[in-house]
């Protein structure tokens, strides 16, 4: 990439993004692709803090002894990575920006159902955003993200209640995310789509909504209840006063569990459509992978107590969770194959988006299978809360969802900005990212093993070799994330303009401008094609592959 | 075939063109909808999902209830006597009333009965006011008797029904009153929002906005009453009837 | 005695063969199937990568394929399931006659008492090839006691009792973690089990004990007058604890329960939860009048007055102490 003057596009047409200026334009939208772009500066802004919590966790684990922290802040730092992380960033990433953005669009609707309640939407979480800053400000939280009772509730001086109240609002910004999803996806089709024509990210974007609607009012509920708890001495959890502590773990886990399904079911939705663009093909066994998506979703409602393994249920009930969790395993073994079998006979390119779908199939499977490990009731007494853990949910959250949050950005960032991202810049920061995260993540599998415990921050010293390789890796990690920061700011005005199907893409969002106009069509689409029409899009006539 | 851009066939909407025929339907109708029905639809399906969540955020706290009364049977059954029942019952009554009264409404915007209309919303709201200012009193009550969780709580010798000589342990009693406050108090706030929605749609029917042909907001409106009714409906025997004889 | 980069825990009781070879399993399984996936990707990544003129083959999808590839994870699955649930109940289910430790957690400490009397903090002695079964509670937050070496993990809760044993294989010294955040000095509450040879745990085991728990147990009984309703005949006001332990209890309200470790220290601080049938509401509580560590020496008490327990009789498990019914005949809970 040459740094040269700005290069405008010959004649500019009117987009979303040029239709009107001025920040009222923007604080005041109700257009779906603006509120996705909001969304995007405040979910980025989310993930550097979170990153850089995880940095300093890194850097104090360099050392057996704790000695660049004390032990109170090295707990609220994991404590803030995670909420920030899971609550701020990972629950709110594909839907808010890329399910916002292309919803709509993919079904062929002018935008979602219910505009404006999206742009509330986005001030409940900035509102919930700025609440967790300022906790983190004022003295931030040391529970660790999951916030055991009693600790919680009767023993920690930091601040539960507003952490507690920031992710209570956080959270009815996903359930009305999920709500106009759903009711977008039922009532604004556009004629001619049929459920069985949609774009698989639409399916797993439905999945995903299913359990926003439900398991997050009862997270919402559990936090009221350590609230009012915490403020008032009450016993619902207290055993000193008649309560039950693991009643707040089964409440917690009913959404914490589903809750990692709603991380990684949208990226599942962005992988099929980028398998599918770059192979040049229909996903192998659409109405599997379609039904798989929702099939996690609801089979992830009923294995929560797998965390709860020694932590005092009964031995049936640990069977039973245990037994069911497995069954969970297989629509997500399903989708695996179905993308290995899309490759088969496919024309495939190795575009940014793709290396990211490969880093995807890799690693998540990696995170997937090690989760048999610890579904599995007789090493899981082992490997509970140790560094596996861990590493298993890093490999599915950062692995598995974070690269498919990358891939998707780079694939439809023609579509949201209208400029090209440099490839080879994308390309390698897809290799960095790659390799770092394994360096990082793969130690932790056998430090979990050899039985380094989590949210430890001095350690014997015979586990000094693994935890230094680790955070090597991190800091390869995070000079790749910096790198898709920088270029895709530089490409706002420095990349080249895109036409308005640079990949030659099936998908009605790849029929629009780009970037699009705010209403999206210039006329209502009336879908006639199956999804994923490549044979039509690579037909000689309409001037062959790319 | 995939070229969508240029072809307007049959069933197309222009539109950029639909601002030059604004006036041609209903004021209501929001542009991002094709019809009045696709809108309709669309509202009343975001508010049964709303009510779904809602269900979900209840039943939380139902669950704990649910556990902590088969634990704690005894206890929970002496607690509960201590409450009003009578007010309670009463409140279920009041309830029940509102809802019909908004039933009524929504006939009344049906049938262009405005008068009918303006004087059953009216009902349903006085109808709410005087469930929260019989539940006030409740609480005033339970203030009094020092039954409020907290420094000042005390259930010391309070009889177990139906097992003469045995008393309820003042901690489980305490798990009950906190359960019974959140519950109630939850309700009373979903029943005050309702309040605000319905003071809205007092101003809105004032203003003409509902028609036979338009009045999704009170059909919404009605639908989340409806739902704060059943809550209720499940809150009165659960908390105030336990082991009553 | 530490390696300097291990890559595998040591191996130092019954449990932990049986385990490795499960996660060796794992191991084989998940590599085949990550090898699998990858040499099939990268192989297909090349063989079709995109030539000119050369157009994509669209394949709707296959049933059989599906099929085979749902089924036969699951079939796996089904296997990986079982051998973890067996070994689990094992883990689960203490042989009876073992030695009994009492163990007290609070923030950041563990605090260990032997049947037998020695206290220990932050250590464990016990004795190649012996059972021993840890009955836990915690004085404050929830804590969880993991030593790798034995693959042994069982959180530690306010207000019950939880209960693990093990059998040490090889003598050393192994970690003891605290693995459930409990507050500031979550890290630093860590000790070692010292697994001796019996010759030298004899020895250990006569330098100051101070008598068995059981001993404690009585003179604290006798402290604070339990024997007044307490008596060994028919008069008392309160039932007599001669070889209860161990048998069921009718209550009051219908039920039946195991007079288990659980259900002992629940009558200590809570004696009107489950009372026992044909006796007046009287007890008092002791709740806030006796430590953690006086309440394990009742229990211990308690339990030396009973004969020891036959095969078959339910002892103090992870389960609620509200749910402790005879009527589930569990098989597992064998002493």
């Amino acid at each position: 990439m040459s740094i040269a003057a700005p290069i405008a596009p010959p004649v500019e047409r009117e987009n979303y993004l040029n239709k009107e200026y001025g920040v009222g334009s923007w604080l005041l939208t109700t257009d779906h692709k603006r509120i996705s772009l909001l969304y995007l500066l405040s979910i980025t802004f989310f993930f550097f803090i979170g990153g850089f919590f995880a940095l300093l966790i890194r850097l104090e684990l360099l050392t057996p002894a704790g000695d660049l922290v004390q032990a109170d802040t090295y707990n609220k730092l994991f404590t803030m990575h995670g909420m920030v992380m899971v609550f701020f960033f990972l629950i709110p990433s594909i839907p808010a920006v890329l399910g916002n953005f292309l919803v709509p669009i993919m079904i062929g609707a002018k935008d979602l159902a219910f505009p404006r309640i999206n742009l509330l939407s986005w001030y409940l979480y900035v509102i919930g955003g700025v609440m967790m800053l300022h906790c983190m400000l004022t003295g931030g939280v040391d529970t660790g993200w999951t916030f055991y009772v009693p600790f919680s509730t009767a023993f920690t001086n930091t601040k539960i209640v507003e952490a507690g109240l920031a992710i209570f609002v956080a959270g009815f910004s996903s359930i009305l995310t999920g709500l106009n999803f759903i009711v977008t996806v039922h009532r604004m089709r556009a004629p001619g789509m049929t459920w069985s024509r949609l774009p698989l990210f639409i399916w797993a974007m439905y999945a995903t909504s299913i359990i926003q609607i439900l398991g997050t009012p009862v997270v919402a509920i559990t936090i009221v209840l350590v609230a009012v708890e915490r403020t008032l001495h009450l016993g619902i959890f207290d055993p000193k006063l008649g309560g039950d502590p693991l009643l707040f773990q089964h409440l917690f886990w009913f959404y914490s569990h589903p809750a990692v399904y709603i991380m990684i079911l949208p990226s599942m939705g962005v992988v099929s459509e980028i398998i599918a663009c770059f192979s040049r093909k229909r996903i192998f066994g659409y109405n599997f992978v379609a039904i798989s998506s929702i099939s996690i979703a609801v089979f992830g409602f009923l294995v929560w107590a797998h965390h709860m393994f020694v932590a005092g249920i009964s031995v049936y009930a640990a069977l039973m969770f245990s037994l069911l969790s497995y069954s969970v395993a297989v629509p997500s073994a399903v989708k695996v194959f179905n993308w290995t079998a899309t490759l088969y006979k496919g024309s495939i390119r190795y575009d940014a988006p793709m290396l990211y779908a490969f880093g995807f199939l890799g690693l998540f499977t990696i995170g997937g299978l090690t989760g048999l490990f610890l579904a599995c009731l007789g090493t899981d007494v082992h490997i509970h809360d140790t560094y596996f853990v861990i590493a298993h949910f890093h490999y599915i959250m950062v692995g598995g969802a974070l690269m498919g949050y990358l891939g998707g950005m780079h694939f439809w960032w023609p579509k949201i900005s209208g400029r090209l991202y440099p490839e080879s810049w994308a390309r390698l920061a897809a290799l960095i990212v790659f390799i770092g995260f394994n360096l990082t993540f793969f130690p932790q599998f056998i430090l979990g093993y050899v039985g380094m415990p989590r949210r430890y921050y001095q350690y014997p010293p015979e586990f000094q070799v693994l935890n230094v390789l680790s955070t090597a890796g991190a800091t390869v990690l995070g000079v790749g994330y910096l790198l898709p920061m920088i270029y895709f700011l530089w490409s706002m005005r420095y990349g080249k303009p895109a036409p308005d199907n640079p990949w030659n893409a099936a998908g009605l969002e790849w029929q629009t401008q780009s970037p699009p106009t705010t209403f999206n069509f210039e006329t209502e689409p009336v879908v006639t094609w199956e999804a994923y029409n490549y044979e039509e899009l690579d037909a000689p006539q309409a001037g062959g592959p790319h | 075939m995939t070229d969508i851009s240029t072809t307007a066939t049959a069933g197309n909407v222009p539109t950029d063109a639909h601002e030059d025929t604004h006036a041609a339907h209903n004021p209501a109708l929001l542009h991002h909808f094709a019809t009045e029905e696709q809108q309709r639809d669309a509202a009343s399906l975001g508010m049964w999902i709303f009510l779904a969540t809602e269900v979900m955020f209840f039943g939380g706290l139902f669950c704990a209830y649910l556990i902590y009364r088969g634990w704690y049977f005894g206890d929970f059954a002496a607690a509960s006597t201590s409450i009003n029942a009578f007010l309670g019952g009463t409140n279920t009554a009041v309830l029940i009333c509102s809802s019909l009264t908004v039933v009524l409404a929504i006939w009344a915007a049906q049938t262009s009965r405005r008068g009918l209309l303006l004087a059953m919303l009216a009902l349903t709201m006085l109808f709410g006011c005087a469930f929260l200012g019989i539940k006030g009193f409740e609480y005033k009550d339970k203030f009094d008797e020092h039954h409020v969780p907290g420094p000042s709580f005390s259930f010391e010798h309070e009889p177990i029904p139906g097992h003469p000589g045995q008393y309820a342990n003042p901690q489980h009693a305490e798990i009950f009153f906190a359960l019974y406050f959140i519950m109630t108090g939850l309700h009373a706030l979903h029943m005050i929002i309702g309040l605000g929605l319905f003071t809205w749609l007092f101003w809105a029917a004032w203003k003409g906005r509902f028609t036979p042909e338009y009045n999704t907001p009170l059909e919404m409106g009605g639908l989340y009453w409806h739902f704060v009714d059943i809550v209720w409906i499940y809150l009165f025997p659960l908390l105030y009837l336990i082991d009553r004889h | 005695m530490f390696d300097n980069f291990p890559l595998w825990p040591d191996r130092a009781s019954t449990a932990a063969g049986n385990v490795d070879a499960l996660f060796i399993f794992l191991i084989i399984v998940s590599g085949l199937m990550t090898a699998l996936i990858f040499t099939t990707v990268v192989y297909f990544a090349a063989r079709y990568r995109r030539r000119r003129g050369v157009l994509a083959e669209q394949i709707e999808g296959s049933t059989p394929l599906e099929l085979t590839w749902s089924i036969i994870p699951m079939f796996v699955f089904l296997a990986i399931f079982a051998w973890g649930a067996v070994l689990y109940f094992k883990s689960r289910t203490p042989p009876r006659d073992s030695a009994e430790v009492y163990v007290v957690a609070k923030q950041w400490m563990w605090k260990l008492e032997h049947a037998e009397g020695q206290r220990e903090i932050n250590e464990l002695h016990v004795p190649v090839g012996r059972d021993v079964k840890l009955i836990m509670t915690s004085q404050d937050v929830i804590h969880s006691f993991f030593v790798p070496a034995f693959r042994m993990k069982q959180d530690v809760l306010p207000g019950r009792y939880t209960v693990a044993w093990f059998r040490a294989t090889k003598p050393g010294t192994y970690h003891l973690f605290c693995t459930q955040y409990c507050g500031t000095q979550h890290s630093g509450m860590i000790g070692s089990i010292i697994v001796q040879e019996p010759a030298q745990y004899e020895a250990w085991m006569s330098g100051g004990a101070t008598g068995p728990l059981s001993a404690t147990g009585e003179k604290i009984f006798a402290e604070l007058g339990c024997a007044t309703c307490h008596r060994t005949d028919t008069q008392g006001r309160g039932p007599n604890l001669q070889g209860v332990f161990g048998k069921p209890v009718q209550l009051e309200d219908g039920r039946t329960v195991t007079a288990d470790e659980n259900y002992i220290r629940e009558c200590i601080l809570d004696p009107g939860a489950k009372r026992v049938k044909g006796f007046q509401p009287i007890m008092p509580t002791f709740q806030g009048l006796v430590s953690e560590e006086q309440v394990n020496a009742l229990v211990a008490y308690v339990k030396s007055l009973s004969p020891p327990l036959a095969a078959g009789t339910k002892t103090a498990s992870a389960a609620l102490p509200q749910d402790q019914d005879t009527n589930k005949t569990a098989g597992s809970q064998v002493q």
